[in-house]
């Protein structure tokens, strides 16, 4: 599954405009200019950038070129390279389901599966009340309870498919 | 972590893992802490540089190159700045040795780095972390503030006039970042893509400055060298690998967990008498170790005295520690295409054999597993998997062949099956399998016909039942359900 890496396929749902409030604006603006230099530290800035709004949409993009005197571009080269930044909002409660070596041969394909058939969505997206999203990653190193779900920061060990359900009820 | 017995285990890496506050100095000073850095402080650059050479301390990241030797390259180049790297992006999916030294002993790596710092003239450190490890930077991060606070770490360490300090750079979720050059390039605050080699990193990495790039695990054998000597490191071990390893052991194994034994230990100790085997009465099938970039290791190969050569000999490697261990119930041609999304997905694209080429590769496999495979298939990978192997920039694009050519070579039974029988011997690939039921041995207790969710299972009570193959989706819920084991998969 292509979790990563653009497609182009226009079906991303990024949003048209995206109106954030002003005080996160500042307090990037804040971190930016407690640093000792801007060279280097670009993706230190937008983890903090994505920590503040929850996804870097091209307005935050834009902004944080701005403010870190870098081409638009660039920004968006290195948000789009990494997986951890997200250009769309996750769901209030993002589910990460770990596809690491040790809970894929622990079965974690069939705990992704049935996530995707109980919420009726698909890697990547958000359901329509925009409650659950659902990611993979790769390994949150606690290989020792493979699979491995994490819902937000809550970290469940040992799923199975059939529990699937009463996860999800915890929210 | 999970606790595995202590029997046959020689911890050295790990020394204090478990035994003291990680996030105390005190309790890290009261074993010797900082003990080694005040020694190395009283000695000359290239009398460290000796000291790591001679022990045959070999990095712990994967590539297995000498330390003391890689130390020696950047103190003899001469520039205005130098930087020592520590490596913990620790990319290899199933693998947590390095998240486990950082949580449990975050000072061993704080004053390793320093030392090497002293050793190769460099004043400044910088640790690359992933993202994904919250607990570990939350550690690494006191003890960088504790030590500077103790005078540790900053201007004039011990009196002696040498300067050292610490920042963290973090990952953001790319598998790639964890090659050197691509590592660098990320610290820098760019897209990590690798840069082709040489310069070297020792020669021109962090801002274009002479840089040395260690493991974690490398890192925390260093103080241990330092205070107990190098021929007592270079004691343990086998002809070309000192010392220790850590092993991650995960999967399908009864003691998961960390473990670190004498390099030279055989693979059968490892999986059997420390981690043993697996769970549930299954056969041992595979262990891959390497990761994505390695092989797996079967039955034949498990008294092979774990070494760098001895994996390589057998097709695999030694990488990072992740071992992941797979049983009867596993399809090597499924684990080959995992290993295959995995790249496809983590490629940086700079080039074409790795980015276009893994995408063929995991067609290949995918078409396999889908029932749809013949023999010119087989040809073309592993033609496909030669060339990419020579033609590929960095270490991910040439070692992502490797799962996929030790699975042929080790299991190419499975692969013939899968290709001329249509059959996955292992009953994992779905479009080659059906689900019948044993009419000998249902009781028709009627139990599957409640859990299908396409209602194709039918019979009366107390007989035997029948499943219509052509409405099954395949989905085992059936055969997980029954209790007499009458549901099987062909
Ligand atoms: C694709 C790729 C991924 C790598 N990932 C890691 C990693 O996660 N951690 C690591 O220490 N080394 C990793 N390495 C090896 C590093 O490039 C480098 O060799 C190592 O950090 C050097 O340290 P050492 O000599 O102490 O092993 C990776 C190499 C490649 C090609
Ligand atoms: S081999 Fe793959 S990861 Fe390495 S530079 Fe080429 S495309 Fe990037
Ligand atoms: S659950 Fe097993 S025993 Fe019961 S009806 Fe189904 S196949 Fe027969
Ligand atoms: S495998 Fe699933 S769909 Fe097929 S018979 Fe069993 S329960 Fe029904
Ligand atoms: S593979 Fe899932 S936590 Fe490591």
């Amino acid at each position: 599954m292509q979790t990563s890496t653009c497609q182009m396929v226009g079906e991303c749902r990024m949003p048209e405009h995206a109106v954030l409030p002003q005080p996160l604006y500042r307090e990037v603006v804040q971190f930016i200019e407690a640093l000792p230099q801007k060279e280097g530290h670009l993706v230190t800035v937008l983890h903090k950038a994505q920590s503040v709004f929850g996804y870097l949409p091209i307005e935050v993009q834009q902004f944080v070129a701005d403010h870190m005197e870098v081409p638009l571009a660039q920004v968006y080269g290195v948000v789009s390279f990494y997986t951890f930044f997200t250009m769309v909002p996750k769901g209030k409660h993002p589910i990460s389901i770990c596809m690491g070596t040790a809970c894929f041969v622990k079965g974690a394909d069939k705990v992704v599966h049935a996530f995707k058939e109980q919420l009726k969505i698909d890697i990547g997206d958000v359901t329509p009340d925009g409650k659950f999203s659902i990611d993979t990653l790769r390994c949150v190193g606690g290989c020792a309870l493979a699979p491995i779900v994490m819902v937000g920061d809550k970290v469940y060990g040992n799923v199975t498919p059939g529990q699937v359900k009463k996860i999800l009820a915890d929210f | 972590m999970a606790a595995t017995t202590q029997i046959k285990q020689l911890r050295i890496a790990t020394r204090n893992c478990g035994f003291i506050d990680p996030e105390s100095l005190d309790d890290y000073i009261a074993l010797r802490g900082y003990e080694a850095l005040a020694k190395v402080l009283t000695m000359t650059p290239a009398e460290v540089v000796e000291v790591i050479k001679t022990s045959g301390l070999r990095g712990r990241g994967g590539g297995g190159f000498p330390t003391g030797v890689k130390w020696g390259i950047a103190l003899s180049n001469k520039a205005d700045q130098k930087y020592m790297v520590c490596n913990a992006d620790e990319g290899d999916p199933g693998a947590f040795m390095d998240r486990a030294v950082l949580e449990g002993d975050p000072h061993s790596v704080v004053e390793a780095m320093a030392i090497g710092g002293y050793a190769i003239g460099a004043t400044l450190g910088a640790v690359y972390i992933r993202a994904e490890y919250p607990l570990a930077i939350k550690r690494l991060r006191l003890a960088i503030d504790d030590a500077r606070a103790m005078g540790l770490l900053g201007k004039n360490i011990f009196g002696s006039g040498f300067d050292f300090d610490i920042e963290i750079k973090y990952g953001a979720g790319a598998f790639v970042c964890g090659e050197e050059t691509a590592l660098i390039r990320s610290m820098e605050g760019h897209r990590g893509e690798p840069v082709s080699k040489p310069p070297f990193p020792a020669q021109s990495g962090y801002w274009n400055k002479p840089t040395i790039v260690n493991n974690v695990e490398t890192f925390a054998n260093i103080p241990a060298i330092i205070l107990k000597g190098a021929d007592w490191f270079s004691s343990i071990g086998t002809a070309t690998s000192k010392g220790t390893k850590v092993f991650a052991l995960a999967g399908k194994i009864v003691n998961v967990g960390l473990v670190e034994v004498p390099m030279g230990t055989p693979l059968r100790e490892v999986i059997f008498d420390i981690g043993g085997g697996c769970p549930d009465g299954k056969e041992f099938k595979a262990v891959q170790t390497g990761g994505p970039s390695g092989g797996a290791l079967a039955h034949k190969d498990l008294d092979v005295a774990i070494d760098y050569e001895s994996l390589i000999a057998r097709k695999s490697m030694m990488g990072s520690g992740g071992m992941v261990v797979m049983d009867e119930d596993d399809c090597m041609v499924s684990v080959a295409k995992f290993f295959l999304d995995f790249t496809m997905d983590e490629t940086c694209g700079k080039c074409t054999p790795c980015r276009i080429g893994s995408k063929r590769l995991y067609e290949i496999l995918d078409k396999i597993t889908k029932g749809h495979g013949t023999h010119a298939d087989l040809a073309r990978l592993k033609s496909l998997c030669e060339a990419i192997k020579d033609t590929a920039l960095c270490g991910l694009g040439q070692t992502m062949p490797n799962p996929i050519l030790s699975t042929m070579d080790t299991f190419a039974g499975e692969y013939e099956a899968h290709v001329t029988q249509k059959k996955c011997p292992a009953h994992v690939c779905t479009a080659m399998l059906t689900y019948t039921i044993d009419a000998a041995k249902c009781t028709g207790c009627t139990l599957c016909t409640k859990v299908c969710p396409v209602d194709c299972i039918t019979g009366t009570k107390k007989q035997p039942h029948v499943i219509d193959a052509s409405k099954c989706i395949k989905c085992g819920a059936c055969y997980d359900k029954c209790k007499f084991d009458s549901v099987i998969k062909l």
